[in-house]
């Protein structure tokens, strides 16, 4: 299938696009988690481009936002976030939304691929297929749990004081170790390391338990 | 010295992918050994979700998507990995996955070196500089010679397991020990004890035998 006037399952001219250079406006509106797995499905089952711009359209730009954030320059940031869509273009029959969001999934992937190419450093890793974490109930159950979850999560996020935010912020993306991070804040580590530990109690606690 | 909470923020650096390959090996050969650790692994990966989900977004250049799309039909994926070791069962069933991959034959073929009585240490080679890992075999109810520690000591219980002033330790119980601990672990009797350990620094031998022991010092 060529990719001229793709249109799109999401709303509106905003994300008809070509390869042939017509301008592109952004969307405007944020698609919800639901959408966005939607659209991994099409691109793992039908092998979906138009699904696939429009998981670029959103994605791309956090992931360029990421490697920026973790000290790279505005081309390898773009090199890096398209090499990361490209795995989910090829991995995309891997995803299992019962297990983790796609965010979540997208994340570790360019983590992976920013060791790879901007550190280029051996990561020892799990592969969650030999290592699954086992289900309590069955999958129906274990999606609208996982969605119950994240949505929580979110809220817990929101909630969470803008200095244990910009902490965790700092240690998952900025690829910097603790004692880094404590120094570039002009904090002690045990100051840097009991915020990241009171946000994560706050985060973890109780994630299955639905009492926002 | 050794936390849960320690254990946190170890996975959580491992999470970022911000943790160095040594230790990255101890925290991977953790989380497959243990489910409870997996599945608070999982927690933190989804918080790093969240945050991601959550960035401000950069513009990415006008062609990039053009570029990509591109690229989706000819990108050949299929690069061809190096066959990896086939290791014996006894192997398998001690070492997990992600260290095995690191051993370059079975836990017989390895060059173990006698380190004192009854401890042999093999080297298990990393690709990155900075830290170095050993796998050790302690006889049954031997005790290691007594040490310290000039930087941090990652210890994970392969099999059998052992006791130290902190407590004891079993299979996929990980120790993480710095400058401020001096001890001298003992292997459960009646069974020997495989761990992995991770070192950044040299380990200083405080007991009288470790002066002339030295196992780990050179490297």
């Amino acid at each position: 299938m060529t990719s001229v006037a793709l249109e799109s399952s999401l709303s509106g001219p905003a994300t008809i696009r070509n390869r042939l250079g017509t301008q592109r406006t952004m969307q405007e509106k944020t698609p919800t988690s639901n959408e966005l797995e939607a659209l991994v499905e099409r691109v793992a089952s039908s092998r979906d481009k138009q699904a696939f711009a429009s998981l670029f359209d959103h994605f791309a730009p956090r992931l360029k936002s990421f490697m920026l954030r973790g000290g790279a320059d505005p081309e390898t940031a773009e090199e890096i976030s398209q090499e990361a869509m490209i795995i989910v273009w090829n991995k995309a029959a891997q995803y299992d939304r019962s297990k983790a969001a796609l965010s979540t999934w997208i994340f570790t992937i360019a983590r992976n691929k920013r060791i790879d190419m901007l550190r280029r450093e051996m990561r020892p890793s799990i592969e969650p297929e030999n290592y699954p974490v086992a289900d309590q109930d069955p999958p129906a159950d274990s999606k609208v749990e996982q969605d119950e979850a994240a949505v929580v999560l979110r809220s817990r996020i929101k909630d969470l004081p803008d200095e244990q935010r910009e902490v965790l912020q700092l240690a998952f993306f900025e690829d910097k170790s603790h004692g880094v991070i404590s120094e570039e804040l002009g904090l002690p580590l045990g100051t840097v390391k009991s915020r990241i530990r009171l946000a994560l109690g706050r985060l973890r606690g109780n994630l299955g338990d639905l009492q926002p | 010295m050794n936390t849960t909470m320690d254990h946190n923020e170890l996975m959580l650096e491992y999470a970022s992918g911000a943790l160095p390959e040594g230790p990255s090996l101890i925290v991977a050969s953790k989380l497959a050994l243990d489910e409870d650790a997996r599945s608070e692994y999982r927690n933190i990966e989804a918080i790093a979700g969240a945050l991601f989900e959550d960035l401000e977004p950069e513009a990415v250049s006008g062609d990039l998507l053009d570029a990509t799309l591109a690229r989706l039909d000819s990108d050949d994926q299929a690069v061809p990995m190096p066959a990896p070791v086939q290791h014996d069962a006894a192997t398998r069933d001690i070492i997990p996955h992600p260290l095995r991959q690191y051993l370059p034959a079975d836990l017989d073929g390895l060059s173990w070196t006698a380190r004192s009585n009854g401890l042999e240490q093999c080297e298990v080679p990393l690709a990155n500089s900075g830290y170095k890992a050993s796998l050790l075999r302690i006889k049954a109810g031997e005790k290691m010679p007594r040490h310290t520690h000039k930087g941090s000591e990652y210890t994970l219980v392969l099999k059998g397991g052992f006791s130290d002033s902190s407590g004891h330790y079993g299979r996929g119980d990980m120790a993480v020990c710095d400058g401020s601990v001096d001890h001298s672990p003992v292997a459960d009797a009646g069974e020997d004890c495989i761990c992995l350990t991770v070192l950044d620094a040299p380990i200083r031998m405080t007991g009288l035998i470790g002066r002339f022991v030295n196992p780990f010092v050179r490297f």
